[in-house]
């Protein structure tokens, strides 16, 4: 039986946030949860590998609160097929380092795999660094910003990463982690037998004593960044506005706007 | 409104959710360009067969999910709503496949039902001929038996996924003579010898369906495929009637449903003489008379279908009704859904141009809609006999 | 005069140059250096970087260069990347460190943080240094752009950042001595074989780092219209972005993708064409200087973040104003 492992997070639903108009903060109550949007992707690509393969097994992973569970049921009904859930008090407060620490940790239970897989970044973070941080405590290579996979088979990989200015032709042998793009594929629709699946599903719950997790390593204390404040950002406000129909000299009136600012 | 006002299982909401969850994400974006173009939608296919919407018809002992026409009315219902055309490249294998669920033998349910279930293959549903439309019984399309072979020959038309199906069931006459005690089904797989497709038909409306010729020339068709037996394949097309009207009367109820949405939301929208057109009494009714007429041919159609699924002996009669009815309303709510919309309405840019010319054929095929009044009052004709014995 | 702290920058190249967000970041930490009297120094790994490059490195800020060439540090191979990096670090036990927010920086420095054991904040888009303790105090947006969060490193060093490339100018004034020194490359076994880069021909100008974007979406209504597009973006020396609707159809490919599922920017100047403005797409772009909106519909969302909206026809504007831009 071959083995993938997809690492996923559950989000606020960016599309569904709201800002206070008088406090100018995020509103986050009532915020449907979503699986991050990139990690829709590197789920999609676990299953059509395990399509291509056969005899392969697809384990989804998240770190977070119980109501995270969702998350992973969903994962389920896409063709994933089981999942675990790491919740623990201890695991609050982690940052990247301590999170990708706790996911390294988790793999190391499960024992063998094959493929591990997660989005390029979450869209509640967008810090993109707890992909490379688990294969790098697991000492496996990562790739990020993968775009496309050639091949890929048991121990072997030929994809392309996405930079700049196209992108890079790479081979891995061995064991390996991809972070993927959302180019990579389109991800399914749930079926309905994996909606069921997904009902049925006994999702486990590791705590950080199931794991073997260092306690020096986890949470609050074992994460190395702080954060002192957080705000939110000026609101941008909308400016002129003209129509076209109403006014002609519309484009001439831009590029002296333009010019004014300095900007071109 | 729609399927939430009626207690659905869990089950069947989950199927719903799925159906809509296509229709709005997958079918909604192409549906106005497969429209122009006529291109069947391979894509869609796939993401149906994926998301096992084939499965649901199927037995579970084939693979399928043993559930049966309520369910794959709701399913049609949603995909209608977005798309009457696209909705035929499900519907249509269902109604191919009735034959084969109610008159199949166990080996053939083995052999054709899995590929079914899985949309690996779509099934197609053949009895029209050029002489054979509401006269179903005129088939002129000949079977002749030849060893363990029967030899095929003559044409079909206007075959809804004709092209795209693997598997045909076709009704053809081993005996010209004998009339319609002549008629007899077979399933006919897509690579036999001998079978090709004709010309593909240009139409008003459900433009992404594949609606083609089929010709027979000489094509040997193993006798293993024939269903039920020789001269019963009047009773199987008919008994298939009965079990797929109302998946025509689910699809005409979803497009209605459709340009009812559209019609509403921009009665809210539009603004003339300096308020929504919504305020105007005269569109106003004409919105609630579609949302009345709706709720009415639902009621219908989901009765028809559970009647169906029940082998209630009274389920042709409900089914003809249902069919009836929710195509007329959907003819009716479309048409008023343009005029809603007014010049708009008559754009491409905007959906229910396509929506008035797709609910057209729901009027039509499977039995027109006099044929169905035939049906009903043929029946009532039992009925009377019925309330003279009380 | 001993200097009291040290700040590093972890260089990036492309070729035998040196990308700008080197030198940004050079600028940026000679600026916070003086404030708590660090050494600045700029590691460069690369092969035959050009001289002129690395004297530059002075001119904007750095006290000492560290240049690790190896034909293996051509390609951008982590692992080699990594190995004289982390040695680096190691032996110099610098306060800070710093990296652009590339795609080399997010890939590498996340790596770098776990094998030596330091904190990281990524995609920083200010810096400044504590006052008291002289900790680095990051900054940094959130949830696309909707919060900021300010973070800091206690005790594990260095403490790292990756920064947003454009977020902080270069500074030429700064004139310090030419001090170069190489550092060997250390040899070792790949598990990543590079086996070709390919430039995206359509991907002139890069949107991440573009001073201008001239961007499309479902309103250009086909592929061949986002020729306007292109059209006005090269009037303009802009590169060319889209919205999720024009490359989920196909128009365009998605490198090009501005927003959440996307390329985040941050240009002098974005015209969305033809572009609703969803939130998705906002938080991908709504920390552009200026915006200008270009739609038909009066109502849609991008005229609320727009500084100069224009509502019309697209297909009579736009080459309306590649005529009169240049």
């Amino acid at each position: 039986m071959k083995k993938v492992i997809v690492f996923i997070k559950q989000v606020p639903d960016t599309s569904e946030l709201k800002i206070d108009p008088v406090t100018n903060t995020m509103i986050r109550e009532g915020v449907p949860s979503i699986i991050n949007p990139f990690d829709m992707y590197a789920i999609e690509e676990a299953v059509r590998i395990k399509e291509k393969w056969g005899d392969t097994e697809v384990t989804v992973i998240t770190m977070g609160p119980p109501q995270a569970d969702a998350a992973l049921r969903e994962a389920i009904s896409m063709g994933c097929d089981n999942a675990v859930l790491l919740s623990d008090r201890k695991f609050a407060a982690s940052d990247t380092w301590a999170t990708s620490y706790v996911l390294s940790k988790a793999v190391g239970k499960i024992g063998e795999y094959d493929v591990l897989l997660a989005g390029k970044q979450a869209t509640d973070g967008d810090t993109a660094q707890v992909g490379p941080g688990i294969a790098t405590w697991l000492g496996i290579p990562c790739i990020t910003y993968v775009n496309n996979i050639e091949e890929i088979k048991p121990g072997y990989v030929k994809l392309h990463r996405m930079h700049d200015e196209g992108y890079d032709v790479i081979e891995i042998e061995g064991k390996f982690l991809l972070t993927v793009l959302k180019e990579l594929n389109e991800p399914r629709i749930a079926s309905f037998r994996g909606k069921m699946n997904a009902k049925k599903a006994e999702i486990p719950v590791w705590t950080a004593e199931d794991i073997g997790a260092d306690p020096a390593k986890i949470g609050f204390m074992g994460s190395p960044t702080r954060v002192v404040k957080a705000f939110s950002p000026p609101v941008k406000q909308g400016g002129i506005k003209i129509s076209a129909e109403e006014d002609p000299s519309v484009p001439e009136k831009l590029k002296s706007y333009l010019r004014e600012k300095l900007i071109i | 409104m729609m399927s939430s006002k009626y207690d659905l299982t869990d089950e069947q909401k989950e199927l719903v959710a799925i159906a809509r969850e296509i229709a709005e994400k997958k079918i909604k974006p192409i549906r106005a360009e497969l429209d122009e173009t006529q291109e069947f939608p391979y894509d869609i296919v796939k993401i149906f067969g994926q998301s096992d919407l084939y499965r649901v018809f199927v037995p579970s002992e084939y693979e399928g999910l043993g559930m049966g026409v309520y369910e794959s009315s709701l399913i049609t219902e949603e995909l209608s709503r977005v798309c009457g055309g696209i909705a035929l490249a499900y519907a249509g294998s269902l109604l191919g496949t009735f034959p084969i669920l109610l008159f199949g033998n166990e080996e053939q349910k083995k052999r054709f039902l899995p590929p079914i279930a899985s949309g690996e293959k779509l099934a197609a549903f053949c009895l029209t001929e050029p002489e054979a439309g509401s006269d179903a019984s005129n088939v002129r399309t000949t079977a002749k038996k030849e060893g363990d072979y029967y030899i095929l020959n003559g044409t079909k038309q206007w075959i809804t996924n004709g092209g795209v199906a693997g598997l045909y069931s076709v009704f053809a006459n081993i005996d010209i003579s004998r009339g319609i005690r002549g008629i007899t089904a077979f399933v006919v797989d897509r690579d036999t010898p001998g079978f090709s497709i004709g010309k593909k038909e240009n139409k008003l409306g459900i433009r992404a369906s594949n609606t083609t010729e089929l010709i027979f020339n000489n094509c040997k068709v193993p006798a293993a495929n024939m269903l039920a037996k020789e001269g019963q394949g009047f009773k199987v097309a008919m008994k298939t009637f009965d079990m797929s009207r109302p998946g025509v009367a689910a699809q005409a109820l979803g497009i209605a449903q459709g340009a009812y949405e559209e019609a509403l939301k921009y009665a809210h929208e539009r603004k003339q003489f300096g308020q929504t057109i919504y305020s105007f009494q005269a569109v106003r009714f004409m919105i609630a008379d579609m949302a009345m007429k709706i709720e009415a041919a639902r009621a219908l159609v989901y009765q028809s279908a559970k009647l169906a699924d029940a082998k209630d002996p009274d389920s042709g009669p409900y089914s003809a009704m249902a069919k009836a009815f929710a195509s007329d309303v959907a003819m009716e709510v479309t048409v008023n859904a343009v005029q809603v919309l007014a010049g708009y309405g008559y754009m491409k840019e905007y959906p229910v141009e396509k929506m008035m010319r797709d609910a057209k054929i729901t009027q039509i095929y499977e039995g027109t809609n006099q044929i169905q009044r035939e049906v009903i009052a043929t029946h009532l004709t039992k009925e009377l006999s019925r309330l003279e014995k009380k | 005069m001993g200097f009291e702290k040290k700040i590093v920058i972890i260089g990036e190249t492309r070729g035998c140059k040196i990308h700008h967000v080197t030198y940004e970041l050079t600028s940026k930490a000679a600026e916070l250096a003086g404030k708590i009297n660090a050494e600045v120094v700029t590691l460069v790994c690369g092969h035959e970087i050009e001289k002129g490059d690395l004297e530059r490195l002075f001119k904007t800020g750095a006290h000492r260069a560290v240049v690790v060439d190896s034909p293996e540090l051509v390609l951008v191979n982590d692992d080699h990347y990594l190995r004289d990096i982390a040695d680096f670090i190691k032996s110099e036990k610098p306060d800070m460190a710093l990296a652009g927010a590339t795609p080399f920086g997010r890939a590498l420095v996340p790596k770098l943080a776990i094998t030596i054991d330091a904190g990281l904040t990524a995609d920083c888009t200010e810096l400044g240094i504590e006052e008291g303790t002289g900790l680095l105090l990051q900054t940094r947006p959130a949830f696309g752009g909707n919060l900021m969060a300010t973070i800091k490193t206690p005790e594990k060093r260095p403490q790292m950042s990756t920064v947003r490339p454009k977020v902080f100018k270069i500074n030429e004034t700064y004139g310090n001595p030419v001090n170069i020194v190489k550092k060997d490359h250390i040899p070792g076994k790949s598990r990543i074989k590079m086996l070709q880069t390919v430039k995206d021909l359509e991907q002139v100008i890069n949107i991440a780092e573009a001073d201008i974007i001239v961007s499309g979406g479902r309103g250009l209504g086909s592929k061949e219209n986002f020729a306007l597009i292109f059209e006005l973006a090269s009037k303009l020396n802009a590169a060319v972005g889209a919205s999720r609707a024009a490359v989920d159809a196909g128009w365009i490919a998605y490198s090009h993708q501005v927003g959440q599922t996307g390329t985040t920017v941050s240009p002098k100047l974005y015209i969305a064409v033809g572009i609703s403005g969803m939130i998705q797409h906002q938080v991908g772009m709504k920390s552009a200087d200026c915006i200008v909106a270009i739609n038909k519909d009066p109502d849609a969302p991008i005229f609320n973040i727009a500084d100069f909206g224009i509502v019309g026809d697209l297909f009579d504007i736009v080459p309306k104003l590649s005529k009169i831009m240049e």
